[in-house]
């Protein structure tokens, strides 16, 4: 693919410190254009600083960014032009109205006259504002908020769109449909670099990162990422599941353990031979237990790949 | 800088405002209360004291002079006494704030010039009080008739000094509060609305988003004050009608002045009030450093106190205010007829106040970004 030549984000060891706190700890990152890029990890790994150096928000500490060729923050003013920022709190005028807010932002992103006023309609009708257009924005549902968010970011076409956790304030339904919008401005040709903390939304990504305490922890494809787990995920079935949890659960190579209806599901750290080794010790408490290999999930992934991170930083320590 | 950016900005502030019923009500309420509270209350020119009279001599002449002290209207007696005890029980209650009195030997005193004829004991707790009673002391006793033996010279016929008042002959206060009120209500309402305006958008969140579009700082901050020097304006307005029609203070110097010494003036607020933004995390704080910069102002400028009663480190400060200038050039244009060129001097300490602290904002400005 020839637009892959040219990658859309570039960032390598990328720093930020807020005092004694390092929040994102050199981060190396590549994102390919009309690529729909993940950000996956829990709150406070990272994820919004990261996102905030990217579209020229804060000064990072350390590190290089190149955005669209062009670099971070020397060239933050020419970047602004074609990048779209979707805040995690909603942070357009609650007290203008759904027109007034576009209309403001067109005018500030120089999409005036004609041109300005087609693609405010373009915006009612893709994302279904037209009947809300007179609406005062802090009236409005987290869905429709959201919605109005997503076209006052893109109002102006931007070639990169940076989300923080777009999602975190709506309801399922409005989750399926925001990531369909999505889709459509990635098929558009749009670059889209996504924050989030649920795995199904992190799933959807052509790939994503794993952040963690501001390191990138992994990344790639989410099938990659499934396919190189540092582990293995089995199902336990047993009678005594609950007591089952508690005997396991002190085992050196088992790194989680969750209950699933009635079976359990545990993540060991062992890859190959690990059916083995946790048959042998569920047995040895319950005979009648089954262990069984399942297929795993980015969940799996994200608490595999936290944990190696971990290990990693108290061998050193 | 972009027009178009810059205009989007004063366009959405002007919707924004038009939707803020409380900051509307501000922009007409605290120049009307403000106005009328002052302009009727604060008279420094006091009458009707409560006082209390004991007239220990009681002769024609004592009469004769307890007679003229109340159709001074300064003291208004309530009460007659007989003995000086109780003075001091009314006094201490509060029911009196002066008392005259008149010794047995009153006519004996009249014709000496060694000691004083009449006493008049004042409630040094309230200072205005004091004021009142010193101008008592002057009272003239020539208009007393008390026979050829008075009019010995050196007797204790008390002269006093003409008072000529040039510009206020009727000493009404509203003359000299109302254009003094301009400033005051232009420090309030305007530093604290463009605080509030622009740390708004940092509070709510709405800075975030703007960072990232290619609006400006500088069309920003420039978008969000031009709408509050139009308010400004109009509340100037406000007040010089109301300051006609309520009190009848007339702007004797040119209008066109008085109009440009406000612009000057609300310049200087609205960059103490960018300046203030930059440094409020909230717009509770913004509220709080905006009260920090009224009081001094206030006190210090000549509004409240007469400036040259104070000490001179004091008016040292009162210079680097803003609004000491602005007074000085208001009651000079309006009262004085006095040409806005003659006090060039204003209007350059104006500028410079203006230069320096937006100065200093912008230097901020780009920081808080980050």
């Amino acid at each position: 693919m020839a637009a892959d030549d040219a990658p859309v984000i570039v960032a390598r060891g990328l720093t930020k410190r807020f005092g004694k706190l390092t929040a994102v700890d050199h981060l190396d990152i590549t994102v390919r254009r009309a690529e729909v890029y993940g950000f996956l990890g829990p709150n406070g790994s990272g994820k919004s600083t990261t996102i905030r150096m990217l579209c020229g928000l804060l000064l990072p500490s350390e590190g290089e960014i190149e955005v669209l060729g062009k670099k971070l923050p020397q060239d933050a003013e020419a970047v602004k032009r074609s990048i779209g920022y979707m805040t995690q709190k909603f942070s357009l005028y609650e007290d203008l109205s759904v027109r007034e807010n576009l209309e403001f932002l067109a005018a500030v992103h120089g999409v005036t006259g004609a041109k300005g006023r087609q693609r405010i309609e373009e915006m009612y009708q893709r994302y279904h504002l037209g009947d809300l257009r007179d609406q005062l924005a802090g009236t409005m549902s987290g869905g429709q908020k959201q919605r109005l968010a997503l076209a006052g970011a893109v109002l102006h076409e931007p070639e990169l769109l940076l989300l923080d956790e777009p999602t975190s304030a709506v309801d399922p339904q409005s989750r399926r449909d925001f990531w369909e919008a999505l889709f459509d401005l990635s098929e558009a040709g749009t670059t889209l670099l996504v924050s989030t903390h649920y795995m199904d939304e992190a799933e959807r990504c052509h790939r994503l990162a794993i952040l963690d305490h501001g390191r990138l922890v992994a990344d790639g494809t989410p099938h990659e990422l499934m396919e190189n787990l540092p582990g293995s995920t089995l199902k336990v079935t047993s009678d005594e599941p609950r007591r089952m949890q508690q005997v396991l659960a002190g085992e050196a190579h088992v790194i989680g353990i969750a209950q699933i209806g009635a079976d359990l599901r545990v993540l060991t750290d062992l890859r190959d031979d690990g059916v083995d080794w946790l048959r042998q010790r569920a047995q040895a408490a319950d005979p009648h237990a089954g262990v069984e290999p399942v297929a795993p999930n980015l969940e799996d992934v994200f608490v595999a790949s936290t944990r190696k991170q971990k290990q990693a930083m108290e061998t050193a320590a | 800088m972009n027009l178009a950016r810059l205009f989007a900005v004063v366009r959405k502030e002007l919707t924004q405002l038009r939707r803020d019923r409380l900051t509307f009500a501000m922009i007409v309420g605290i120049p009307t209360l403000q106005l009328l509270l002052f302009g009727f209350a604060i008279n420094l020119d006091i009458r009707h004291l409560p006082a209390a009279v004991l007239d220990q001599a009681n002769t024609v002449h004592s009469r004769e002079l307890i007679a003229e002290l109340a159709s001074s209207q300064v003291l208004d007696f309530r009460r007659n006494v007989a003995a000086p005890q109780e003075i001091e029980v009314l006094m201490r209650r509060g029911e009196i704030s002066a008392a005259v009195v008149i010794p047995p030997d009153f006519e004996t005193r009249l014709a000496r010039p060694d000691r004083p004829a009449w006493q008049v004991v004042v409630d040094g707790s309230d200072q205005s009080v004091q004021a009142a009673a010193r101008q008592l002391g002057a009272f003239p006793l020539d208009s007393l008739d008390y026979g050829a033996g008075g009019n010995v010279p050196g007797s204790t016929r008390v002269t006093g000094v003409e008072i000529v008042n040039f510009y206020n002959p009727e000493r009404r206060a509203p003359l000299n509060t109302v254009p003094g009120l301009i400033g005051v209500i232009l420090t309030m309402t305007m530093v604290i609305f463009t605080a509030m305006a622009i740390v708004r958008e940092r509070e709510r969140g709405n800075m975030e988003m703007l960072i990232a579009t290619p609006l400006s700082s500088l069309e920003l901050t420039i978008g969000k004050v031009l709408p509050y020097i139009v308010i400004g304006l109009v509340q100037v307005t406000l007040i010089l009608i109301l300051g006609l029609l309520v009190f009848d203070v007339p702007v004797r110097g040119s209008l066109v002045g008085v109009y440009l010494a406000s612009l000057a003036y609300i310049s200087a607020t609205l960059a103490l009030g960018v300046l203030i933004s930059t440094l409020a995390k909230s717009q509770f704080q913004a509220m709080q450093m905006a009260f920090f910069t009224f009081l001094p102002q206030i006190l210090l400028s000549g509004f409240m106190f007469p400036f040259d009663g104070m000490p001179k480190a004091a008016q040292w400060l009162a210079e680097i205010f803003p609004l000491t200038h602005f007074l000085r050039l208001i009651r000079g244009i309006m009262l004085r007829e006095a040409h806005i060129g003659e006090m060039g001097m204003e209007i350059v300490a104006l500028a410079a106040f203006v230069v320096v602290v937006m100065g200093i904002a912008v230097a901020r400005f780009r920081k808080t970004l980050d």
